[in-house]
């Protein structure tokens, strides 16, 4: 497997765009540490803009690295490999790159910035983020042969999961506002990644104080440890789930 | 082995069995059936039901099997941006076996060429790099599909008499192949595919006989034709 991977890492640095991806993250990161005075405004807006844009450049880079070694994967299945083993080569080689290009863009400025727990979920955030929109890519390119088809069914999950997830829970929430909806609010944040990984980040701020009895209700459950534990276990079943189903299509599908 | 694509039936029941230390050349109009037939055999594309076993034991869902078998696609799809050296040196490495049989690589004078880029190859040098990777590690039973579409003249009698040394050596060589002239050259039998049937499986000699033609492309025409009829 080890090789694999070492072949996959080689293509994607040759690539260059990983670097870029690195250098765009730091700058982002300096700039808003610079930019806002205090360390938890920055970590604010840093939050917000990780948010959309990790899961955008994880999600698209995926696939269409993806299709673009579809060669490379053709040439090793006529060779005494098990297909699991090269997909996951694939994927770990995929996500491993960008999280390596996030913990230096991201994680190094955090660190000397605005040390602590926040900081430390911001990264663990980002890091399972990028597993997550990586194995969700795959997924999208396992569905379909066409590439065009591929990066569109990607960058629809992208548009659900960062914008219009939060519009229907919005709707839910206007139209139900006579019930007590704590936990089902709770149940929908679990439902998407990227805003389990947002209430964590935001709880551990100051700011969690203005959201109310709802707030109240996450401080309880993610302030304690257990609530964060689980909190990360859903985050790992989103990676797991996502992951297991397209290894399983990539298997049983012809080449 | 059945296998169909959708609505479209590639194989309906081939049931062949193929010897060791013979040429086997399937051949059988486009579409028929060959290329599936052999990407079934690597593992490449799983057959709807059926079962293909190597030495007796089934290859389904397995892959160390593949280690026995060197494969030449029709058209080779290599990474773009690999040079020849690290294409061979990565199977090299993944196959964890050291190069055995490197007479293509020397003949075909791939080492001159070892740093160019496998996007700025030409059709047929792709197919050298094809051909040296299948030969590379001496396995058990070739592959080779259409192996001489697209070589020079000079490269292709280069692979043929390749071929013929390795069928001397006891191996299994299969190939698909539309060229009549050649198959005569260095096939012993002939598996016929139409339609993802087995239309016959013979050695050459029993099929001039029993045609009493001389020329094996006059003799596969007219079992086709007779074959139309029934």
């Amino acid at each position: 497997m080890n090789k694999i991977i070492k072949y996959v890492l080689y293509d994607i640095v040759r690539s260059k765009i990983v670097v870029a991806y690195t250098l765009f993250l730091l700058l982002l990161s300096i700039g808003l540490f610079n930019l806002g005075g205090s360390a938890d405004k920055g970590l604010l807006s840093l939050l917000n803009l990780v948010l959309l844009t990790v899961p955008l450049i994880s999600i698209v880079f995926a696939t269409t690295h993806f299709y673009n070694s579809y060669e490379f994967m053709e040439l090793l299945v006529s060779q005494p490999i098990r297909r699991s083993k090269i997909f996951l080569s694939e994927y770990l080689g995929v996500s491993l790159s960008l999280s390596a290009a996030f913990l230096i863009g991201v994680g190094i400025p955090v660190l000397l910035f605005a040390p602590g727990a926040t900081g430390l979920y911001l990264v663990l955030t980002g890091v399972f983020i990028t597993f997550i929109f990586v194995a969700l890519a795959f997924l999208a390119s396992v569905i379909t042969r066409d590439k065009a088809k591929g990066i569109g069914i990607a960058l629809m999950l992208w548009f659900y999961f960062a914008l219009i997830y939060d519009g229907i829970v919005l709707f839910i929430l206007y139209s139900f506002g006579d019930y007590p909806l704590e936990y089902a609010t709770l149940a929908l944040t679990a439902l998407n990644p990227v805003d389990l990984g947002r209430v964590m980040v935001l709880l551990n701020l100051d700011v969690s104080a203005m959201m109310g009895y709802t707030g109240a209700l996450y401080k309880s459950i993610f302030g304690s440890g257990w609530g964060v534990g689980i909190a990360f276990l859903i985050l790992v079943l989103w990676v797991l789930v996502p992951l297991l189903i397209s290894r399983r299509a990539f298997i049983k599908r012809d080449l | 082995m059945y296998k169909s694509y959708g609505k479209l039936q590639v194989l309906r029941g081939v049931s062949v069995e193929l010897e060791k230390g013979k040429v086997i050349s399937i051949i059988g109009p486009n579409g028929a059936g060959k290329t599936t037939m052999s990407k079934c055999i690597l593992g490449m594309v799983l057959p709807d039901s059926g079962d293909i076993k190597m030495n007796g034991e089934s290859v389904l869902k397995k892959h160390a099997y593949r280690s026995q078998i060197g494969y030449m696609p029709q058209i080779g799809k290599y990474p773009e941006n690999m040079k020849i050296r690290q294409v061979i040196e990565m199977v090299r490495d993944i196959r964890k076996e050291d190069a055995v049989d490197e007479e293509l690589i020397g003949l075909y004078r791939l080492e001159e060429m070892y740093d160019k880029r496998m996007g700025s190859l030409s059709g047929g040098t792709k197919q050298k790099v094809s051909a040296a990777i299948a030969f590379l590690f001496d396995p058990e039973v070739l592959i080779l599909d259409e192996p001489t579409a697209g070589l020079d003249p000079i490269s292709a009698e280069i692979l043929k008499g390749k071929i013929l040394k390795e069928k001397k050596k006891g191996k299994l060589v299969l190939i698909t192949s539309h060229v009549m002239s050649e198959i005569e050259e260095v096939a012993d039998e002939i598996l016929c595919l139409v339609d993802g049937n087995v239309m016959f499986y013979e050695t050459i000699s029993d099929l001039k006989a029993q045609t009493q033609e001389t020329r094996l492309s006059r003799a596969v025409a007219k079992i086709m034709k007779e074959g139309r009829v029934l």
